[in-house]
């Protein structure tokens, strides 16, 4: 029990993906102008990673290492994350056109991004169980989601301050982002992992 | 060797499947565009020309379905009014004259073409390609597609472009449309 919570901390605040492993950097610079489409975006990453962890792992463990075929656990990765996240969407949009207004844009967006293959090779790097592939693509979604929300927050503060000139836009959204990096830093050695 | 083989058919294998679950998605999860917006669609006259203030009759019709007015689509006039209004039912209203008047016979387009510059203006103009030509070029009207939205008479710059009712001919000479075709008008008499 205490194994699964080290992991949860961990992936959430101390090896946070964004901040102090820098994956998924896109979605956190690009979708982070508005708390709304931030939000949106968390909650589509946190469904994608957590399901892509648990399909990859599958895959890996019953598919790749019988067949003695760990060499093409990228590519197929790649394929089994599209499959689930193409088909979760099609299935969402039938079924509850709210929830697919929420998450449906973000949905194909967060496919491909670096975070969630990520993930899953991060789980196989780190031999990660069942359970634990799952609570760590988890709480890597939680982490990104935290990061991302405060970071939107702040974008939103930032919009209407008095920034210089030469910092406005995209520069002091940079600083911001390596200020709050440097914040994170401060939790190594919270747990060791 | 084997072992690239075994690869391959894992990759086109896992490749099938997938591709297999998807086409199942696609076919099983249709979802259906929202139906009274096709009904609506249908009754406008497509002609395309953004007289209502939206870029084509499918938008206007989404509006009407959102709860737009029915009544600013001139091309139709007021058949396509009463017969909006008979769908969605709700009262028919007068044409709003702010987007244009409903001509009494039906209009086409007709260039001068000894007076065309060429300048291509009317082509980009017309909503629904009617009118051929090339730059530096005379340009003509395709009277079978000219719906005589009238769209293409404004932006020409030597106002070369006339408006001209349809003459009746052996061709297109038909009966008088009977009065009370439509359930409102029969309630009405």
């Amino acid at each position: 029990m205490t194994d699964y919570l080290l992991i949860l901390v961990s992936t959430i605040l101390v090896n946070n993906f964004v901040l102090v492993q820098f994956l998924g950097l896109c979605p956190f610079m690009g979708v982070s102008n508005k708390l709304e489409t931030a939000i949106g975006m968390s909650a589509a990453t946190t469904f994608v990673l957590t399901l892509a962890s648990v399909c990859s792992y599958l895959v890996y463990t019953y598919l790749l290492v019988p067949l003695d075929l760990e060499y093409l656990r990228t590519i197929s990765f790649i394929m089994v994350i599209a499959v689930v996240v193409g088909f979760t969407e099609m299935a969402i949009r039938k079924t509850s056109p709210l929830l697919y207004r929420v998450l449906g844009i973000f949905l194909p967006l967060i496919t491909t991004n670096c975070a969630v293959l990520g993930v899953a090779l991060l789980n196989i790097k780190r031999d990660n169980s069942f359970v634990e592939s799952i609570l760590y693509g988890f709480g890597a979604a939680v982490g990104f989601s935290l990061v991302m929300v405060l970071f939107a927050a702040m974008r939103e503060r930032i919009a209407v301050a008095d920034v210089p000139k030469p910092f406005q836009g995209s520069a002091i959204a940079m600083i911001t982002a390596g200020l709050m990096s440097l914040a994170f830093l401060g939790f190594t050695g919270l747990v060791s992992i | 060797m084997s072992s690239i083989l075994i690869a391959i058919l894992l990759l086109a294998t896992l490749a099938l499947i997938f591709g297999a679950i998807l086409g199942f998605a696609a076919v099983r999860f249709k979802v259906e565009g929202n139906p009274i917006v096709d009904q609506i669609d249908n009754l406008l006259p497509q002609t395309q020309c953004g007289q209502c203030s939206y870029p084509g009759c499918k938008p206007y019709a989404e509006a009407i379905a959102g709860g737009e007015k029915i009544n600013k689509c001139p091309p139709g006039g007021e058949s396509t009014i009463i017969a909006l209004a008979d769908l969605l039912g709700v009262e028919p209203e007068p044409l709003d004259a702010e987007h244009g008047a409903e001509s009494a016979v039906p209009m086409v387009a007709l260039i001068r073409e000894d007076e065309c510059i060429g300048c291509t203006k009317c082509i980009q103009a017309c909503p629904i390609d009617a009118i051929m030509g090339a730059a530096k070029q005379m340009h003509t009207v395709i009277a079978d597609e000219c719906t005589g939205c009238d769209l293409c008479v404004e932006p020409c710059p030597v106002d070369c472009i006339d408006m001209v009712p349809i003459e009746t001919t052996v061709q297109n000479w038909h009966w008088d449309k009977p009065d009370n075709l439509i359930a409102t008008s029969k309630e009405a008499h």
